[in-house]
């Protein structure tokens, strides 16, 4: 495959024809932040945390579904880039009801380390409040819409790896929400496998295995590495 | 004309809280109030959350006692799961509430009592602290806060941090004692029994001066309760509830917690968010009872370990049946130091503790459960009615300084009455009944979690019982 040049943050690179800016970034060593990127299924571009300024294009880019191309010119860091990130994790927050100090993810959950990290220390949004409930139906697992962000990792998780199509987006705007089959409770779908491949996908405290207390529900991302592995280079091995 | 004195805030009451006295025609005090005004609408708010976050979110009523609500909260989850908790478990969370019960009693006698009855009723506000202390008797200071950090310690080993440690879970605790954790433990023993024992010295020393005030503070006759051991020893976490009067009869016994609707019920009175609980059979106000240390010692035969019984034996002497002066918590706040410093020092031995068999796992086997524990300020209880997928519908909470609201009040009054003639009041006088209402150590932000906000209301209120003046706030 051909490779492409181009900079990031004036850094000369080369990448693989084909290859998302994200992919590009990564490989020559240049952290950007994603939210509904997860590694092994497509991407979306929900999130718009990824937010890139491309030389020549009025728009920002999201960086995970954007494709390289020859001599682009790639800025990753810049003063407007940082407020707009800041802008989406406050709007995020304000949009839900995410009480960190209570919640199962606390500490393990990748909105509230990006939160930290791009130091938002206040939120200057209204709360919204809105009244959602928690789906505590499924026998191992509970799902606490509350704090979900709708980066929709598990709806690809779940059709695109386990290939069971149980979880899915329905309504619109501020109304969206991730229902199981039929919009039906999750402990009645006949669908799902159990596989809980949806909670270890989660980004946030919005999927969590039953029982869990505060700060309890950490995840482990290798178990999907692993899968991810095994069905792209049908190799059986753990990522170091 | 009526009129009415306001102390407000109380100081050094956690929490905020207002008094009112009543004086009659002749000046003199006819009735006061304890009133509390701060409110956080905790039980509501759980509703609608999954039982497995309760021990996580409950502590965060209270920045002072969480570890009680965080054991009080995994008991009522183990009683939905109907599990038994794995014996490890249950003694590790005995040993956080004994941390608890250390550094919370430390805090009451040391930092928040001890300026009253070491520096004297006649110290101004200012100096009546544990600063003042400090400056006035700087060993005895000390000593008290390092005594309150061991019990942080304890709780801080088990729990990971020293508060809202969301450590215990229905069915459990998550991580047992390590090697470690007992070695930094036992080095703490030896100086935490010289300060408690030097603390025990110096308030019989000082009881001896105070003579009056364990007359007059809050000294009349109630029921008291608490939990106690099947053999009728001293409990803090376990056990089942006991009811005894102030001639030292048991009037109720074994009774299980589970079922403490059938025998507390609660009357929330127009002018207050706290909610008063009394005794069911005997009703309002024969049926008040005081909880907390002065209870448990009460109602108990013997607190189970050699040096606290030899104090328990004085202790008991100074009643006849029971020990009905409030003054005497700050005493029985003492004893139950030692006993926590010596149950601690017995579980130092025993290598249960590091055992990694602690959580009990099930799914929602029942649909209301109840969570008893002791906490330093007495009895708590957490009463959860969840729906078969574990998600709670109702929440119902009884605190500590709830059950003692009916006699703070009483034990304003007898102060009030007793130092109050005339509208002149001196500053000495308005420490005393301060200090009346800091013998219970009441914790006021978690007595008033209840929900449904309530308008303000100020009354005057003449001899014949007719409201002569009423103001209405909100
Ligand atoms: S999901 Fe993350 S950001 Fe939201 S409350 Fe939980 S820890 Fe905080
Ligand atoms: S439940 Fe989790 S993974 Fe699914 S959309 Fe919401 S935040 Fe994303
Ligand atoms: S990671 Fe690119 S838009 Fe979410």
């Amino acid at each position: 495959m051909a490779a492409k040049t181009l900079t990031i943050n004036g850094k000369q690179i080369s990448a693989e024809e084909g290859a998302t800016i994200l992919q590009a970034a990564e490989e020559a060593g240049v952290k950007i932040p994603t939210l509904c990127h997860l590694d092994g299924v497509y991407d979306v571009g929900a999130c718009r945390l990824c937010l890139v300024e491309v030389t020549g294009v009025p728009k920002l880019l999201p960086a995970c579904t954007t494709k390289v191309s020859e001599g682009m010119e790639i800025k990753t860091d810049s003063e407007q880039l940082q407020k707009y990130r800041r802008l989406t994790l406050e709007l995020l927050f304000a949009e839900r009801n995410h009480v960190c100090a209570v919640c199962v993810a606390n500490g393990h959950c990748e909105l509230q380390t990006l939160a930290y990290s791009q130091g938002m220390d206040h939120v200057r949004y209204d709360y919204c409040f809105p009244k959602w409930g928690v789906d505590n139906t499924h026998r191992l697992f509970g799902m606490d819409h509350n704090r979900c962000i709708l980066c929709t990792r598990c709806v690809r998780v779940c059709w695109h790896i386990e290939g069971a199509g149980t979880k899915n987006v329905a309504g619109r705007g501020s109304k969206a929400k991730i229902i199981t089959d039929l919009n039906m409770p999750w402990g009645e779908s006949g669908s799902c496998t159990n596989c809980g491949k949806c909670v270890q996908s989660c980004p946030t405290g919005a999927l969590f295995y039953k029982g869990s207390t505060v700060a309890e529900m950490e995840r482990d991302r290798s178990r999907l590495e692993f899968i991810v592995t095994a069905r792209e280079k049908k190799l059986w091995v753990a990522s170091d | 004309m009526s009129k009415r004195i306001l102390i407000d805030p109380v100081t050094r009451i956690e929490g905020h809280a207002k008094i009112s006295i009543f004086l009659d025609d002749a000046g003199n005090v006819s009735d006061a109030e304890f009133h509390v005004v701060e409110f956080r609408g905790f039980e509501k708010f759980c509703e609608g959350r999954p039982l497995g976050e309760m021990p996580g979110i409950t502590p965060r009523i209270c920045g002072i006692c969480p570890v009680s609500h965080l054991l009080a909260s995994a008991r009522a989850g183990d009683a939905i799961l109907a599990v038994k908790v794995p014996p490890a478990a249950d003694k590790l969370r005995r040993l956080m509430n004994l941390g608890q019960i250390i550094q919370s009693h430390a805090l009451s006698f040391f930092h928040l009592s001890a300026p009253d009855f070491l520096l004297g009723w006649e110290t101004p506000q200012a100096q009546r602290n544990v600063f003042g202390l400090a400056a006035a008797n700087p060993d005895v200071a000390r000593a008290g806060i390092r005594l309150r950090q061991f019990g942080q310690e304890v709780i801080e080993i088990l729990g990971g941090k020293k508060i809202h440690p969301s450590w215990a879970v229905p069915g459990g605790v998550r991580s047992p004692l390590k090697s470690e954790g007992r070695e930094k433990i036992c080095g703490w023993l030896p100086e935490a029994y010289s300060t408690t024992k030097h603390a025990l010295n110096l308030f019989k020393t000082i009881l001896q001066g105070h003579q009056r005030e364990t007359q007059v503070f809050g000294n009349f006759p109630s029921l008291f309760m608490g939990l106690v051991a099947l053999d009728g020893s001293w409990e803090h976490h376990g056990g089942n509830l006991r009811f005894k009067d102030s001639n030292g009869n048991i009037i109720a016994d074994q009774l299980d917690p589970q079922k403490y609707f059938e025998v507390i019920a609660e009357s929330v009175k127009k002018d207050s968010y706290l909610k008063s609980p009394y005794y069911k059979p005997l009703g309002v106000p024969d049926g008040m009872y005081r909880v907390g240390p002065l209870a448990r010692l009460n109602i108990c035969e013997r607190m189970g370990v050699p040096q606290a019984d030899e104090e328990l034996k004085h202790f008991k002497g100074l009643g006849r049946g029971a020990v009905t002066s409030s003054f005497l918590y700050h005493y029985a706040r003492l004893i139950e130091i030692l006993a926590a410093v010596e149950f601690i020092e017995l579980y130092m031995d025993d290598n249960e503790l590091l055992s990694d068999h602690l959580r009990a796992d099930a799914g929602i086997n029942e649909l209301r459960g109840v969570g008893a524990s002791e906490a330093p300020r007495g009895t708590l209880f957490h009463d959860y009615t969840v729906d078969r997928d574990g998600i709670l519908k109702k929440v119902n909470l009884i605190i500590a300084t709830g059950q003692n609201n009916l006699a703070m009040n009483r034990t304003v009054a007898q102060i009030a009455k007793h130092y109050v003639h005339g509208p002149e009041i001196s500053e000495a006088m308005l420490n005393r009944i301060e200090h009346g209402i800091r013998c219970y150590d009441p914790c006021l932000s978690c007595s008033t979690h209840a929900i449904g906000q309530m308008p303000l209301q100020v009354r005057l209120i003449a001899p014949g019982g007719k409201v002569v003046r009423e103001m209405t706030r909100g």
